[in-house]
């Protein structure tokens, strides 16, 4: 997967990579959690890309900035659908979900990992960030 | 096992006072409690009280009096209030004390909470991504509840109604204007299935409750209500909770549940035999999920409750009869004591226009929040 741009940060998909994996943390009890912290004891393991939609839900308002990183203003703002994938057998993780009419979204359908362009950075360049997407 | 009794409850306005800050408000509630037992402040042997943006609650003695008393600030998000009434209740209980102050106040600004990932143990880039609302996580949980247990829009659109309605019959409200089944079904989304009108605001407002053991309130009033259950607790293991960018595959009890059994067995009673209950409605969704986890009924009943109007008023188990924190708004240091200040005023039959009309003999009130706590406690005549 080529692509302009840099992770928004670090250590939460593998990059630059083909077949990028999220990136979880397992604990000495093995309890695993997304994202690696790097806690005392904990090892990095790369995640599932397939799952299932969890639950989901659209954020219709312009989040407060700070922290949102978006540059849009209230009337420009573009609703953007979130929720929880399962990955089987590890973990739900929290995700922005792409690709998709919220119409469309059901609990229970497969999606799949994939690393986009959602944000900017002051100097233009293109920030990558995990999210999911519908299986075809 | 000798019981607490609450004696005195005051309470200032809720919604927006820009002339007052929070810590007065919470000063106006303390000096309508006082009043309202009968007691000045020097009458008051200890206090706990806590806000979460409105200031430290002890600063208050600057204005009501430098006695010395003890007093402690409590901070347990919106836990804060049900924290700070166990914590006079396990005072008095001692024997420690025999008469004491609880109060909870809060300021919040404008919109939705602002939230610091940091303060939560998260990294930064979960608050630049456009996660870390509370609102989603409100919207996830009832989506997915929806989904699982047949419950639809129908449900959430009765709860608000119910709420406003409401809050138009009570003064102290934030809300005060009923609006109809059309009006909050168009209302604007705000987080799919959640509407604008399905949501409680962060606001402002204070309450004030006089604690004391059974001995003073014998010398106090000859109608104190019983504190015949309090507990706070936390989540366990798996439980879907606020700003989490994981959750375990394995579902898990939150706190809600764990509070709830916990109030039940200290009252030596179920939830058959609460007849008022105030329920966290931070939105629509919670106050339905609350019914179930709080074990006033199966998962899914909630639709047919609310279709036949089991939770109104005139019901047969009245839920936030005070409009909650849909029509009250919700500032976090003062929710937890604005449910029990409601239901110590409806047990005493001072309710006024939104008077339950059957005989009451106990109540019960019930608070969740991040990240993942919970306050429950049980009332009686």
């Amino acid at each position: 997967m080529a692509m302009e741009g840099k992770p928004l940060a670090d250590n939460v998909f593998t990059w630059p990579s083909d077949d990028p994996a999220l990136i979880g943390g397992v604990d000495e009890r093995g309890r695993l959690r997304f994202p690696f912290m790097g806690r005392a004891g904990e090892r990095p393991i790369e995640l599932a890309r397939h799952g299932v939609l969890w639950s989901w839900t659209v954020q219709r308002f312009l989040p407060k900035q700070p922290p949102y990183l978006g540059r849009e203003t209230k009337a420009a703002f573009q609703p953007f659908a979130l929720g929880y994938v399962e990955l089987p057998g590890q973990v739900r993780v929290e995700t922005r979900l792409v690709d998709c009419d919220p119409a469309d979204l059901r609990i229970g359908m497969p999606m799949r990992l994939t690393i986009r362009p959602l944000f900017r950075d002051e100097q233009g360049q293109d920030l990558l960030m995990y999210a999911f997407r519908p299986v075809a | 096992m000798s019981d607490v009794a609450i004696v005195g409850i005051g309470i200032h306005p809720f919604g927006r006072t820009p002339d007052r800050t929070g810590l007065e408000q919470g000063a106006f509630a303390v000096r309508q409690a006082l009043a309202d037992a009968g007691i000045e402040w020097g009458d008051v042997q200890f206090a706990y009280g806590g806000s979460q943006d409105g200031g430290n609650a002890d600063t208050m003695v600057e204005e009501l009096g430098l006695t010395g008393l003890q007093f402690i600030n409590v901070a347990n998000g919106c836990a804060t209030g049900g924290s700070a009434l166990i914590s006079a209740y396990g005072a008095i209980r001692s024997g420690q004390y025999d008469l004491g102050l609880v109060v909870g106040f809060d300021k919040h600004e404008q919109g939705s909470f602002r939230v610091r990932p940091a303060d939560w143990g998260l990294p930064e880039w979960y608050g630049e991504v456009g996660f870390a609302l509370t609102t989603q996580f409100f919207a996830m949980k009832i989506q997915r509840y929806m989904a699982l247990h047949g419950i639809t829009d129908d449900a959430l659109i009765r709860v608000a109604e119910k709420a406003f309605a409401n809050g138009a019959l009570n003064p102290n409200a934030w809300r005060r204007r009923a609006l109809s089944y059309e009006e909050i079904a168009q209302s604007t989304m705000i987080s799919d299935p959640l509407r604008q009108y399905m949501f409680c605001s962060p606001g402002e407002g204070a309450v004030a409750l006089i604690l004391t053991s059974p001995k003073r309130a014998a010398q106090l009033t000859r109608h104190p209500v019983w504190l015949k259950g309090a507990t706070m607790r936390t989540r366990g293991a798996g439980s879907f909770e606020v700003f989490s960018p994981s959750l375990s595959v394995e579902d898990g009890e939150g706190a809600s549940p764990i509070a709830a059994r916990a109030a039940f067995a200290m009252a030596g009673i179920g939830p058959e035999d609460i007849d008022i209950a105030q329920l966290q409605d931070t939105e629509s969704g919670a106050e339905i999920m609350h019914m179930a986890e709080n074990g006033f009924c199966r998962d899914g009943e909630q639709e047919k409750w609310l279709r036949e109007g089991w939770t109104r008023l005139d019901g047969r188990l009245p839920v936030n009869t005070d409009g909650g924190c849909l029509a009250n708004g919700e500032p976090i240091g003062a929710s937890g004591l604005r449910q029990v200040y409601e239901t110590v005023l409806q047990l005493r039959g001072d309710a006024g226009a939104r008077q339950v009309p059957k005989p009451l003999r106990t109540g019960y009130t019930h608070v969740y929040g991040a990240p993942g706590v919970s306050a429950v406690t049980i009332l009686a005549r």
